[in-house]
């Protein structure tokens, strides 16, 4: 193993990161490299310096410190049983591999990472040394994500929140039926348990904030998880109510949805077809509807259709149109906020632009085609001053109608 | 109007811009026309190199508002939108932006309405100028450069859309603060030695340096990134558009990516998951299935699957290994030396043999070629979890209310993970469909033992069969 270059272990080292949804680097506090002795700043906004041709952004440097693990859990290409090459870096390596891709304007920071070897601690100590060097050795200021492992010392993790801008625990299956049938090795309880550890610190860390202005900071870009969406049974309904209570109780920043994807070497337990990548979608957009439009996990859940899924060929802000049509016509001059951003069309830059142009004149149709990306959409569900769309909402073809062409659905899903 | 006297009626006048990006100097000559009430089809606004020449008959002596003019008023939102607009590479960007301040006079308010066609405007260019910014921040590329002295210098070569690189300077100061770099653009260059900013005049891209050897890692790192599983091109281009990729180390690749990706997946799913349909309805079915099983290596051996055998209502279901040499032969489990000391040991506890169903956890023998001899061979965990589908599919059938698991493959079979026989047995551990895991030792391991430790065993293994054979009174 040792005869690996440095090449050769991030090859077998990103790929196998690679499963990963989330690549986030936006929202933590805002750092620069002024007045210290390293580089590295942090303003807000994550950037995506590149994008690979799966249409993922590549903002961080996302690898495993190794993928040797101990645990054998069925749907991960890393699993014990799982015939795959390894390879194992440093933290050093990691440091070095993560400042040179730094310094040439690559990545916005690091995103790392591991298999279990050895023990959970030991592996945990591994993680939170790679962020130690970077931070204290090189004053490095860009952003951190480490991963935890639930079952490390409560007192690793939080040493690891003093050094990362953002933790994050996999609860990876909506269901506990499906972890212990899929990753063997977890228990629902202990990640549970280690997220509201997680949010406890970090709440605590803000409130010290408050009080002394040079308290350390926990993970100021907060806490995430990610659920691996069809390795189970699990309905669309199952995972929105999942993903709503684990917002609810651990104050999460993000739940990420990864659409389980055939890996080499698979477990025969998952004889599965791969879920279209469009479930994913559907399931990113009602999440979006819970958190910018107001929604109730429960009315996500009355979209979905008789099996608990939502329909895949229409987004879920519209099922619920279609579902509630009672609720429209809505009249966009005179409409709450609420009732507007209920529209299917209508985003949260369109309702602003809606509310703020109708202070100054009496909205027609045309108006609103100027103030909305497609007016064809929106038409059926609203009402102006020149438009009332008295039988559309009716029809029963509504649907057919609103629905994105057959043949385009065939090869989005593809 | 009292600014009306300083202003010669029936002529224009022509501003010429110092430079593409100042935004202040506009600043300072839009209020003194407005002041002067200047309307903005009296006025051109000429960049330095720009097509001077149509307005030769213009005067570019401003006029000089009234001491007691009123001030100008503009809101913070269309300050906002100016800065960047001001930036941008519409030759028409400074007209429209006069045009709106004299307009705001009128209507304070204007800004606010997103359906007049001078608001959507100034909007788009800001919008464009903001996603160049951005594009900057993700797209330059540093290479390394060792100077004589050892030191080490980061130069750059972009090519924007629009006059950014001043206002974007200072992105790239508090960033890389302590570190020497350079970014060279055809509209200006940025010099920074970690204590001051210089800039410099346009560039070209043959001074910029032509490779970096970190570019290898990285670009093996962009492909290792990507799951060929997810291939979503125009989500790429949309974000990343082919007018960068000349620039950006990586790019080169993509096109092998894209055109390797569906046959990279089509790879990992056949070497990965088989493609299973339904699970089998009847044991018949899954007789003849396990038969044409090629899912792993055992299956390609001289051999035969050995399937089940005992009633589909048996409240108990033992589980072995895999078929041994004997049973291979035979096609039926357990009728070797294993079989017949778990007989004798089934009897002593009172546990019909008959009444249960007695499989193996994988259902091929594998074994090594020894002479004529074929010397038994465990399966690997690889094996076991393959052959999962099948013991689960007979277990779905039989429904037993205990499973015995005779050792720890055929443990792993029933749980997905191995476990310690010495610390399982004598204990029921739940399965997922209400019935009960017993796990206790396999008799072959009885028989490789002597004396006081194969005494010790066999107690420990009737002892476990006893257990069982109690719940299952219990259970029925």
């Amino acid at each position: 193993m040792s005869d690996q270059t440095i090449l050769q272990k991030l090859e077998i080292l990103a790929d196998a990161a690679k499963y990963d949804a989330s690549c986030a680097s936006s929202g933590t506090a805002k750092k620069n490299s002024l007045g210290g002795k390293g580089i590295g700043s942090t303003e807000g906004m994550g950037i995506c310096h590149a994008y690979a041709p799966d249409g993922r952004c590549i903002s961080l440097l996302k690898v495993l410190l190794t993928n040797h693990c101990i645990f054998d859990c069925h749907y991960c290409i890393n699993r014990k049983s799982s015939n795959v090459r390894r390879a194992r870096f440093t933290p050093q390596e990691i440091a070095d591999l993560t400042l040179s891709f730094y310094k040439r304007n690559y990545i916005e920071g690091l995103f790392l990472s591991s298999g279990i070897i050895k023990s959970s601690n030991h592996t945990m100590e591994l993680l939170v040394e790679a962020a130690r060097i970077l931070r204290e050795e090189h004053d490095f200021r860009g952003y951190i994500h480490l991963k935890t492992i639930p079952e490390a010392d409560p007192e690793l993790i939080h040493q690891a929140g003093l050094y990362a801008d953002r933790l994050s625990i996999n609860v990876e299956l909506p269901t506990d039926a499906g972890l212990t049938r899929l990753a063997p090795d977890k228990d629902a309880r202990q990640i549970e348990g280690a997220m509201g550890g997680t949010k406890m610190a970090i709440t605590q860390a803000k409130d010290e904030k408050k009080r002394f202005r040079h308290a350390p900071r926990f993970a100021p870009a907060g806490q995430s998880t990610q659920m691996i969406v069809g390795a189970d049974a699990a309905t669309d309904a199952d995972i929105v109510g999942k993903a709503s209570r684990l917002y609810d109780n651990f104050r999460l920043r993000r739940v990420y949805y990864s659409a389980f994807s055939p890996i080499p070497d698979a477990s025969a337990v998952l004889p599965l077809k791969r879920p279209p990548l469009i479930r994913e979608h559907r399931l990113y957009q009602s999440d979006w509807l819970m958190r910018f439009y107001g929604y109730q996990p429960g009315e996500i859940m009355q979209a979905t259709e008789k099996d608990g899924n939502l329909p895949l060929d229409i987004d879920p802000k519209l099922a619920w149109a279609l579902k509630f049509r009672d609720s429209f016509p809505v009249d966009v001059n005179r409409a709450s906020k609420e009732q507007l951003l209920r529209v299917p069309g209508l985003g949260t830059t369109a309702v602003r632009r809606i509310l703020t142009a109708r202070r100054h004149r009496t909205l027609r149709l045309d108006d609103v085609a100027k103030l909305t990306v497609s007016l064809a959409k929106v038409r059926p569900f609203i009402v102006t001053c020149d438009w009332r769309p008295t039988l559309l909402t009716d029809r029963a073809d509504l649907r057919r109608l609103l629905a994105p062409r057959q043949e385009q659905l065939e090869l989005f899903a593809a | 109007m009292t600014s009306l006297q300083h202003v010669k009626l029936g002529t224009y006048y022509v501003v010429n811009l110092p430079r593409p990006d100042d935004f202040a100097f506009w600043r300072e000559r839009a209020r003194s026309l407005v002041q002067c009430d200047v309307p903005p089809d009296r006025v051109a606004w000429v960049e330095s190199g720009g097509s001077g020449d149509l307005f030769a008959g213009g005067d570019t002596r401003l006029p000089v508002p009234p001491a007691d003019a009123r001030p100008i008023r503009a809101s913070k939102r269309f300050l906002s939108l100016a800065k960047n607009a001001a930036l941008h590479s519409d030759p028409e960007r400074f007209t429209l932006l006069y045009r709106l301040v004299w307009r705001l006079q009128r209507n304070p308010r204007m800004m606010e309405d997103r359906a007049d066609a001078d608001v959507r405007r100034i909007e788009e260019l800001d919008k464009n100028v903001r996603r160049d910014s951005h594009k900057m921040h993700a797209f330059v590329r540093f290479r390394q450069v060792k100077e004589e002295d050892g030191s080490e210098h980061y130069v750059a070569w972009f090519e924007p859309d629009h006059h950014i690189v001043r206002a974007n300077a200072g992105f790239f100061k508090r960033r890389f603060a302590n570190m020497r770099w350079s970014i060279l653009t055809p509209r200006g260059t940025l010099h920074w030695d970690g204590a001051t900013m210089r800039e410099g005049p346009p560039a070209q891209k043959s001074d910029a340096p032509q490779g970096d050897p970190a570019e290898d890692l990285w670009r093996t790192y962009y492909a290792s990134i990507f799951n060929p599983a997810r291939l979503k091109v125009g989500a790429m281009l949309s974000e990343m558009p082919k007018k960068y990729w000349k620039n950006l180390p990586e790019a080169s690749l993509i096109p092998e990516l894209i055109a390797g990706a569906q046959s990279r997946e089509a790879t990992m799913v056949d070497a990965g998951s088989r493609e299973l349909e339904d699970r089998p309805e009847t044991l018949e079915a899954i007789d003849r299935a396990i038969h044409a099983c090629r899912q792993c290596p055992i299956g390609e051996l001289d051999n035969q699957a050995v399937m089940g055998e005992g009633p589909q209502a048996a409240a108990l279901m033992i589980v072995g290994e895999q078929p041994g040499d004997q049973e291979d032969k035979a096609g039926r489990p357990f009728v070797g030396p294993a079989g017949q000391l778990l007989d004798r040991h089934l009897e002593k506890a009172g546990i019909e043999r008959r009444g249960a169903y007695v499989t193996n956890t994988v259902k091929h023998f594998k074994f090594a070629q020894r002479g004529k001899r074929r010397l038994h061979q465990s399966p690997t965990a690889k094996e076991i979890d393959t052959c999962r589908w099948w013991i689960e599919s007979e277990r779905a059938l039989v429904k037993p209310k205990i499973v015995l698991a005779l050792g720890a493959s055929a443990a792993r079979g029933m749980l997905g993970k191995t476990v310690s026989i010495s610390k399982v047995r004598g204990e029921p551990i739940a399965l997922e469909d209400g019935s009960e895991l017993w796990v206790t030792a396999h008799p072959s391991y009885l028989l490789r033992l002597d004396g006081e430790a194969a005494e010790k065993q066999a107690k420990l293994f009737d002892a476990d069969l006893a257990a069982v054979k109690e719940r299952l009174g219990e259970l029925s």
